[in-house]
């Protein structure tokens, strides 16, 4: 091994339309080191993975495998250059057998080769043995469990021998033995003197894998060093766990439904395939109550909110002022009044502003509609502006407030929202937050708010969740979250 | 399990076809010449499946690849008289070259575009037949002066042993390596490449390879027929039949793409009685397989062999 890094990176920078995603990044992973680059959701941890394996293009910097320069090179050349990656979901070929599936990445890039080396063979057994796959080599993908579909990932970026190993998510959807097994694992690749570049949410989770840490936010790296000096930074901690916050919580005890709540969500278990995606989860939600359930990507925040749509077949029990939901359709729901702003926007692109408010506005009166638009314009000032111009031309904050104001046209009496910050710069944010707040102070509108962002979720509600790894971890007001649940969540 | 299958399977191919080669002895000519045009059509249907069940691209428009071979061979024997193996070469190797001109800008496109754009080209192929009527005999059709033979007998030999040796070499296209590949560029692309594969290349070949069967089998379907015309190679309706053909008789597994053609021949000939309605009984069939068995025929037949 020469002396230089494996990885070189270097004024990476990557912009999609106006969006900066990332913003001249550099770092340098060593042979037989892990970095860890973390950063909440739509930090650009996840592009500069897909910037280094050449998926995306880069606007500008260098990537450097062994010294050899790679930015802007096409996928399938920086991957024979000495670049695996480990996708975080996976997605084999479901007609062959493990063995097969392993098969494929030792394969040549040769359109001649019509038979297959015969040590190809063994070479895939070794790499099944390796990775811990060797008793299902026979089975399709289909028949394994999830952590085995994982190995399978692992098996195949690691067939070519890779000097660089970038792996996304190593853990999600693993439960803690699996976690700690696939951690042995990845030590060893680490030891073989590969440069492992892990990609995650947050340094706890990797913490005790990694060499050093690189914190991410909005482009930009906010910190790097030890698990411990990133997590004992000032910056990181601001904005994981939203530094001095000024809190409004109302008391519990002020809402008047309090024997039985607006919303009860009783013990909910949501299972995707072999992947647990809620446990046992119960919380609830009263009349008039601001309610943020915080947790990162994959703790289980949108699974939680379509189950209380009625989008998933769930265990347990979810009551609205103490009637089931069981059996109803997500339409009823909605009409119901209970009625979420997904993370996606699902906004009509081709259609106008006013024409995607009118369309929320479908089942009122006309005149009340007209009403109801009225006043969010007034709640969304920006959106009278930009009443004639089409939704999909909108920038992403503005997007965002069409999306609350076109649920708000329904009037509901629960609002969902999920995760509204997802990719907004921070001073859309605060015009966001300003909206809520006037909407918290002017009406008597019940919101659920599902948030990884704490900044945003903290200050409005009266009541907080922490959702981690599909489980409420804990429970309680604002003002406490830092002392109470900070640490885990960092 | 997975080679034993596949041994299984070519046995049980070459089995069918040597018993399908006796069939002159026993059987009408009428008939004979109705498994002559299933054969070519099973080729169609075969070439479209590498494309689609393995590259993953949905290509409606085959006939663009089988009607430039078929015209040029055709319009080739009509001006020069060539030898016939050369028309039918330059048939193979027309198509080739218009796949690839195709093939170039609709693969940088993705998903439906991909196939907006091969559609487009056989409507362009179309229009060049109808309006270049002094060399391509427009609208009623171009007369092939030559025969390979007009032996029924001997036309339903060729078009067997031919659909035969395509399907075998297309089949071990797809069981070797780079059938895995593609497979894999197939159905992600973004996986393939950082494994290391260029998948463009490989969706490029595997056009190619589609084009030349198609050419080939255009250009010795026209002539046996002594014409060509847009509606038996050229027209909308004929690629959908092929699409039909290869999806009913089993996406991804090539050899289900002769089962299905001979499958819509066979019914549209027992369903004769029926006139106008006998397609749409067909394509009603179709659907209710497609509906109900999505893997096709050949899916059928393999399951219960296959313990998965």
């Amino acid at each position: 091994m020469t002396e230089r890094a494996h990885l070189e990176v270097d004024g990476l920078t990557k912009r999609f339309g106006g969006l900066v995603a990332v913003k001249s990044m550099g770092f340098s992973v060593s042979a037989g080191e892990i970095l860890g680059l973390i950063g909440p959701n739509g930090s650009g941890k996840s592009t500069v993975m897909k910037l280094i394996m050449g998926i995306e293009r880069p606007d500008a910097g260098s990537v450097r495998i062994n010294g050899t320069e790679v930015a802007g090179w096409p996928s399938h050349r920086i991957a024979r250059m000495g670049a695996g990656i480990v996708f975080q979901h996976s997605r084999p070929l479901h007609r062959q057998t493990v063995l097969e599936n392993i098969k494929l990445a030792l394969l040549p890039d040769k359109l001649t080769r019509l038979f297959a080396d015969p040590r190809t063979d063994e070479r895939a057994r070794a790499i099944a043995a390796r990775v811990g796959l060797s008793g299902v080599l026979d089975r399709r993908p289909a028949t394994l469990p999830f952590a085995d579909l994982r190995k399978i990932e692992i098996a195949k970026a690691i067939a070519r021998n890779p000097p660089v190993l970038l792996i996304d998510e190593p853990f999600a959807g693993l439960t803690l033995s699996e976690t700690a097994a696939f951690s042995d694992l990845i030590c060893e690749l680490r030891d073989d003197g590969r440069a492992v570049l892990l990609v995650d949410h947050n340094v706890k989770s990797v913490a005790r894998l990694v060499d050093r840490v690189l914190a991410m936010y909005v482009g930009e790296r906010i910190a790097e060093g030890t698990a411990d000096e990133v997590m004992r930074n000032e910056t990181v901690r601001r904005v994981y766990l939203g530094g001095s916050i000024e809190t409004a919580a109302r008391p519990e005890s002020s809402f008047g439904d309090r024997t039985t709540p607006f919303l009860e969500v009783d013990n909910v278990g949501v299972q995707y395939g072999k992947a647990q995606a809620l446990q046992s989860v119960s919380i609830h939600v009263h009349a008039g109550e601001f309610v943020s359930v915080v947790g990162l990507n994959g703790a289980g925040k949108t699974t939680l909110f379509n189950a209380i749509s009625g989008l998933l077949p769930y265990s347990g029990e979810i009551r609205r002022e103490g009637a089931s939901l069981r059996g109803q359709t997500a339409a009823a729901i909605a009409r119901g009044g209970i009625v979420q702003c997904s993370e996606g926007r699902n906004l009509f692109t081709d259609m106008t502003v006013r024409e995607n408010l009118d369309l929320g506005g479908q089942h009122l009166p006309a005149a009340e509609s007209a009403d109801q638009i009225g006043w969010l314009f007034d709640l969304f000032p920006i959106l009278r502006e930009r009443q004639k111009q089409a939704a999909g031309t909108l920038s992403g904050g503005e997007q965002q407030m069409l999306t609350i104001a076109r649920a708000l046209m329904m009037k509901p009496k629960l609002l969902i929202l999920d995760e509204p910050t997802l990719g907004l710069a921070p001073v859309i944010l605060e015009q966001i937050a300003k909206a809520l707040e006037r909407l918290r102070q002017t009406t008597a509108i019940t919101v659920l708010l599902g948030e990884q962002n704490v900044t945003f979720a903290l200050p409005h509600a009266d009541r907080v969740y922490v959702l981690e790894h599909a489980r409420i971890v804990w429970e309680g007001e604002p003002a406490k979250f830092a002392a109470g649940a900070g640490t885990g969540y960092l | 399990m997975h080679s034993f299958s596949t041994a299984r399977i070519v046995l049980v191919a070459l089995g069918v076809v040597v018993v399908a080669s006796f069939l002159p002895l026993g059987v009408s000519g009428y008939i004979l010449g109705l498994l002559t045009v299933a054969y070519y059509f099973g080729v169609f249907a075969m070439a479209w499946d590498l494309l689609f069940g393995f590259a993953g691209e949905v290509n409606f428009g085959p006939t663009f690849l089988i009607g430039t071979g078929a015209y040029t061979a055709g319009i080739l024997d009509n001006l020069y008289q060539p030898p016939i193996w050369l028309c039918v070469a330059a048939g193979a190797l027309a198509a080739v070259a218009g796949g690839v001109v195709l093939a170039l800008p609709a693969l940088r496109v993705r998903g439906p575009y991909f196939g907006l754009t091969t559609l487009v080209a056989v409507l362009m192929l179309q229009n060049f037949v109808v309006v270049d009527a002094h060399l391509t005999g427009g609208e009623i059709g171009l007369t092939v002066p030559d025969v390979i033979t007009i032996s029924d007998a001997a036309n339903y030999e060729i078009a067997l042993w031919f659909m035969a040796v395509s399907g075998a070499i297309l089949f071990s296209l797809s069981r070797s390596p780079v059938g895995l590949i593609l497979q894999a560029s197939g159905q992600d692309a973004v996986q393939a490449a950082a494994l290391g594969f260029n998948v463009t290349k490989h969706k490029l070949a595997a056009f190619i390879i589609s084009a030349f069967f198609s050419g080939l089998a255009g250009a010795l379907m026209a002539f046996y027929l002594s014409s060509a015309s847009v509606g038996t190679f050229v027209d909308i309706t004929v690629g959908v039949q092929i699409i039909i053909a290869a999806v009913i008789g089993g996406r991804r597994t090539i050899l289900g793409g002769v089962l299905g053609a001979v499958f819509l021949i066979a019914m549209s000939e027992l369903l004769r009685p029926l006139g106008d309605l006998s397609n749409f009984v067909v394509f009603a069939m179709a659907l209710v397989v497609v509906l109900l068995f999505p893997s096709g025929f050949f899916g059928l037949l393999t399951r219960s062999k296959e313990p998965s």
